[in-house]
């Protein structure tokens, strides 16, 4: 069965699949090499020549991994969850209510999408630092600090909104006659249907957490509360010109989220597609 | 029957009550002062700053290192706009192929969108080494080696690449929702009037892509806008201020030089842009896009 356009998509996408991965898997052949190997060598040994896990115990040794993964977790965990709460709650009224000031709050909130959080991170900065939610305070401050300035975005609340106007009225309308309240059925009828909204906006705000670093980089201050793109990112100052271990210390820190992908990745393609779109 | 016979006056607010306090706390508050201290001088006193009129302003508009932060910003989004607008719609059309391993494929290519822009900082910057892989490739092709992050000329378009790379996938996948929709009569009936592939893709694909090229392009450029981390890994801005970027150059202000006032008016012409990008691409597109039959 041959196919010449088949032929050409399979060539041009081995490529691309080429082109995507190349970074790590150099990366990792980095982190695999010995001491003893040259890893400039001319030409470049994409195998190592002995294969050694050592640059892998000895950066974990030194670099506390579980803190950074620990805190990013938190951090994108709480972050997700207070999302889905607050935008949830806020799309309820904008999508099924009519009351006074719907219109403007609705362009309010669209507003927001408009200015970069990088215009307004001073203030905000300021705020925090003002508010105690660093982590030269607390602990619990410094989460606090770099969690609630992403608590909630207009995104989320967009997309539960579209999701809650695809949902047929006649449903509310029978729980009203069944003697529920608002809440109760924005409780039980309405969330339970849109749990497919709910988890696309649940993956995308994970990955944006766990990927964060502009904001983590401005507001932390110890090493224990480091989020994962900041500690790999200071592997550089650590280990100025020992690839070996930054190579082996940038792999750890891809396995999470890769094997988070991995296993929701029919949330992400799926997501996509119902405009869950988030930079 | 409505809701809305049923609740109480109160209800919607309640709901709205946790995002509002959030987004006016995080959000419209900073947004605001922003503004305001754009208008402040913290030279005197850090804590304590004084009116100081357009000072900032003019600060910026007569600063070597800003004019070069703005033709950065600029040549950033030239080369990486176009890129990121077109070349996935290719890839989407390859990845919308009912071909063997289809799904990994396109598992793989959405990779790169899901891992840390630093990690990817990081690996570029190795591949970029010099005596890194990238000088070997293009030392097979007969080509000097370059300083893929050291030299002046070159230095910005080896950071357009990793953020062209890590986009690619991520908009290739937001076109393939749109694909996934067309229906399959279209291009059977194309086939019947004798059109050839480049033909159908033009009169049929294109066209029915057009709301989603609108939001790939506006999407690029307020992320091209927006660049700071692959600059803050991989160069810290140089050599010679050559990769420096709006966002950069307000985090250096700010919090390395305490310049808050200066910083702010960055961020204020960071905001006016934005505005800018977006107004000019639903502006454009909208009306320019061809009719879908």
């Amino acid at each position: 069965m041959f196919n010449k356009q088949k032929l050409s998509a399979h060539i041009f996408l081995l490529f691309m699949s080429f082109v995507s991965l190349i970074p790590f898997l150099w990366l990792l052949s980095t982190a695999l090499k010995s001491p003893e190997e040259n890893i400039f060598a001319y030409p470049p040994q994409f195998i190592p020549q002995t294969f050694t896990l050592e640059n892998f115990s000895g950066v974990w040794k030194q670099v506390p991994f579980l803190a950074y993964i620990a805190n990013s977790f938190i951090v994108a965990f709480i972050t997700v969850i207070l999302n889905l709460i607050f935008s949830a709650l806020a799309a309820y009224p904008l999508a099924r209510m009519n009351f006074r000031g719907k219109t403007i709050i609705f362009y309010a909130i669209l507003a927001t999408i408009m200015v970069p959080f990088q215009v307004i991170m001073i203030p905000v900065y300021l705020l925090v630092l003002k508010l105690n939610l660093v982590d030269s305070t607390s602990t619990f401050g410094g989460y606090a600090g770099l969690i609630l300035p992403f608590a909630v975005n207009a995104f989320g609340i967009f997309l539960m909104r579209q999701a809650f106007l695809s949902i047929p009225k006649e449903l509310e309308e029978s729980a009203l006659i069944d003697g529920c309240n608002v809440f109760q059925i924005w409780w039980k009828i309405i969330i339970p249907l849109c749990t497919p909204a709910l988890a696309t906006l649940a993956v995308f705000t994970f990955v944006g957490s766990w990927g964060e670093f502009l904001w983590p980089s401005i507001v932390l201050t110890k090493q224990s509360m480091y989020t994962l793109p900041v500690g790999i990112n200071n592997l550089q100052s650590m280990f100025s010109a020992n690839w070996r271990y930054i190579a082996a210390g940038a792999i750890i820190s891809i396995i999470p989220i890769l094997a988070f992908f991995l296993s929701l990745q029919k949330y992400f393609i799926k997501g996509q597609a119902q405009g869950a779109l988030k930079d | 029957m409505s809701i809305d016979n049923y609740r109480h006056k109160l209800t919607p607010y309640l709901f709205l009550t946790p995002a509002a306090v959030l987004l006016i706390l995080f959000f419209f508050y900073p947004f605001f002062q922003t503004l305001l201290l754009s208008f402040q001088s913290f030279d005197s006193n850090l804590y304590s700053p004084v009116f100081c009129g357009v000072e900032n302003y003019s600060k910026l508009f007569h600063s070597k290192s800003f004019f070069k932060v703005l033709i950065n910003t600029f040549l950033y989004m030239i080369v990486a706009v176009p890129i990121l607008v077109i070349f996935p719609i290719i890839i989407a059309i390859a990845i919308n192929q009912k071909i063997r391993g289809i799904s990994i494929y396109r598992v793989i290519l959405y990779i790169p969108a899901v891992v840390s822009i630093v990690v990817a900082a990081i690996a570029f910057k190795w591949l970029y080494a010099n005596d890194g892989l990238l000088n070997y490739f293009i030392g097979i092709l007969g080509i000097d080696k370059i300083g893929w992050l050291t030299d002046p000329n070159v230095a910005l378009f080896s950071v357009i690449a990793l953020t062209i790379w890590k986009g690619l996938g991520y908009y290739a996948i937001i076109y393939l929702a749109t694909l996934l929709t067309i229906p399959d009569s279209l291009y059977e009936a194309a086939d019947i009037d004798g059109a050839n592939t480049l033909q159908k893709h033009l009169k049929i694909t294109i066209p029915y892509l057009w709301p989603a090229i609108t939001l790939v392009a506006t999407m690029s450029s307020i992320s091209a806008l927006k660049v700071f981390t692959e600059v803050y890994v991989m160069t810290k801005g140089g050599p010679m201020e050559s990769t420096s970027t709006i966002v950069y150059y307000v985090y250096k202000e700010a919090f390395e030089n305490l310049n808050l006032g200066l910083a702010s008016a960055g961020g204020v012409i960071l905001l006016i842009i934005a505005m800018i990008i977006s107004v000019l691409n639903i502006k454009c597109f909208e009306k320019g896009g061809p009719d879908v039959q």
